[in-house]
């Protein structure tokens, strides 16, 4: 049995199999509608999100199975102080496939360490978010063809946005891929990352403080929200969060088809003005996640068969 | 110059990096036997310059890992009947279970009861990686 805890879970063949997979749900998602009846996805969230919770369901709902779950800790048991191993025998027995968020990094591993159905991480705390990553791939290949030879701004908080991390072990794998850091020096990228993940595979990485500097060498601008809950103090918060906000006229100097990506949600980072550009693909990559989640469960489920190595086609 | 004296049946962990002495005495956890025990702390070493010996009466046999994780350098002199019959170096293990403890306040293991887990991320610098949250264990 496979889980998705870490975006390097799958290699990089199987991540492109899924993300064909996903793309063939797209266009023909009537194909799909039933493939999941009679299975239930468990949606454990320890901490609360709409997005990831509300499209983990969607993709559910939409191949047609059933979802259960509760959508912050304070509603489940863990509130009277169940473990997470606990908590995953149990759902085991009511669901076919589990998707966890959780504010402890690493609680969905040791989840997939005692259950008995596919567990799928949907984010904990500052750590992992493999599904984000899946759906960062698929908007990259969908607007350029492929990941191959991509110039990626990574703009915001970068050192505790897990989608950034998420993102970046997961493009180490293509070839010929340009990193452009762009942060301010409190929330650089980890210097682990630079030097366990982007320096050993050989890609050119550069940092730098404003996005201005780079803005004409990029294919994608991929926005990070600078995230409150991720501040130990409100001052540090409040002076950084209105760092590196995206607007019009910054875009002036940039490719006509960059391609400008957020995980989402919003806050300032980039102006509302920027939403009507077509270059804007924030929600498009939203509503792409779905389709990989679809994806996933009927990888996970073993209702896809072919996509995992070592499942006859 | 002190003098201790020759152990007729046990270890002596010779080589130990000076100042690691305690720390393997700790972890080893050397404090629970009940032979024996000397700890000599920054002794004369050709090699080094100075050096931490540990000598165990009546035990031959040692979590290498803890010992591979502390100090590589070291060496394990094993002697029977008061004659050196066997010296072996640790190495540095792949994963340390249940040896240290992860620092980070977010991670799992500061509330679930599970082992703590780490592994050789850098051979070169020695540096390792919490299994679960992937922190670096700060020595």
């Amino acid at each position: 049995m496979r889980h998705l805890i870490d975006p390097l879970d799958f290699t990089r063949q199987e991540t492109d199999r899924l993300l064909g997979l996903a793309e063939k749900i797209w266009q023909s998602p009537g194909e799909y509608a039933h493939r999941c009846g009679g299975k239930i996805l468990g949606t454990l969230f320890f901490e609360p999100s709409t997005r990831t919770r509300l499209s983990f369901e969607s993709a559910m709902l939409r191949l047609g199975g059933q979802v259960l779950g509760f959508s912050d800790a304070g509603s489940s048991s863990a509130s009277k102080g169940e473990s997470v191993a606990d908590t995953i025998r149990m759902v085991s027995g009511y669901a076919d496939i589990a998707a966890m968020r959780h504010f402890k990094e690493g609680a969905p591993f040791v989840a997939s360490q005692y259950s008995k159905i596919p567990v799928v991480n949907a984010g904990d705390g500052g750590h992992q978010h493999p599904t984000q990553t899946l759906t960062d791939l698929f908007t990259i290949r969908r607007r350029r063809g492929k990941v191959d030879g991509v110039t990626i701004g990574l703009c915001g908080d970068l050192k505790f946005g897990r989608t950034v991390h998420s993102l970046i072990k997961s493009l180490v794998r293509y070839e010929n891929v340009r990193f452009l850091f762009i942060s301010p020096e409190e929330l650089r990228v980890p210097s682990y990352i630079v030097k366990e993940v982007v320096g050993p595979s050989g890609h050119r990485w550069e940092e730098a403080r404003a996005m201005e500097e780079v803005m004409p060498e990029l294919d994608i601008l991929y926005m990070t929200r600078v995230q409150r809950e991720r501040f130990f103090n409100e001052e540090d918060y409040v002076r950084l969060k209105d760092s590196y906000v995206l607007t019009p006229e910054k875009l002036r100097a940039a490719k006509k088809d960059l391609s400008i990506m957020h995980p989402l949600p919003r806050v300032n980072e980039i102006a509302p003005q920027v939403d009507n550009d077509p270059r804007a693909v924030y929600f498009e990559q939203a509503r792409g996640g779905v389709y990989v989640r679809m994806a996933l469960i009927l990888t996970l489920l073993g209702l896809e068969p072919g996509i995992l190595d070592g499942e006859g086609a | 110059m002190l003098n201790i004296d020759s152990i007729e049946n046990g270890i002596v962990i010779d080589h130990i990096t000076a100042g690691r002495g305690m720390r393997v005495y700790e972890l080893l956890e050397l404090d629970k036997l009940d032979t024996c025990v000397a700890i000599i702390k920054n002794a004369k070493s050709g090699k080094f310059g100075r050096k931490d010996i540990i000598k165990i009466e009546g035990v031959t046999d040692i979590d290498w890992d803890v010992l591979g994780f502390i100090d590589d350098h070291a060496t394990v002199c094993t002697i029977r009947d008061g004659k050196l019959v066997e010296k072996k170096q640790p190495r540095l293990p792949e994963k340390l279970v249940n040896i240290v403890s992860c620092k980070n306040p977010r991670c799992i293991t500061s509330v679930e009861n599970v082992d703590q887990v780490f592994y050789l991320c850098d051979e070169k610098a020695h540096r390792y990686r919490c299994r679960y949250c992937e922190q670096e264990y700060k020595k």
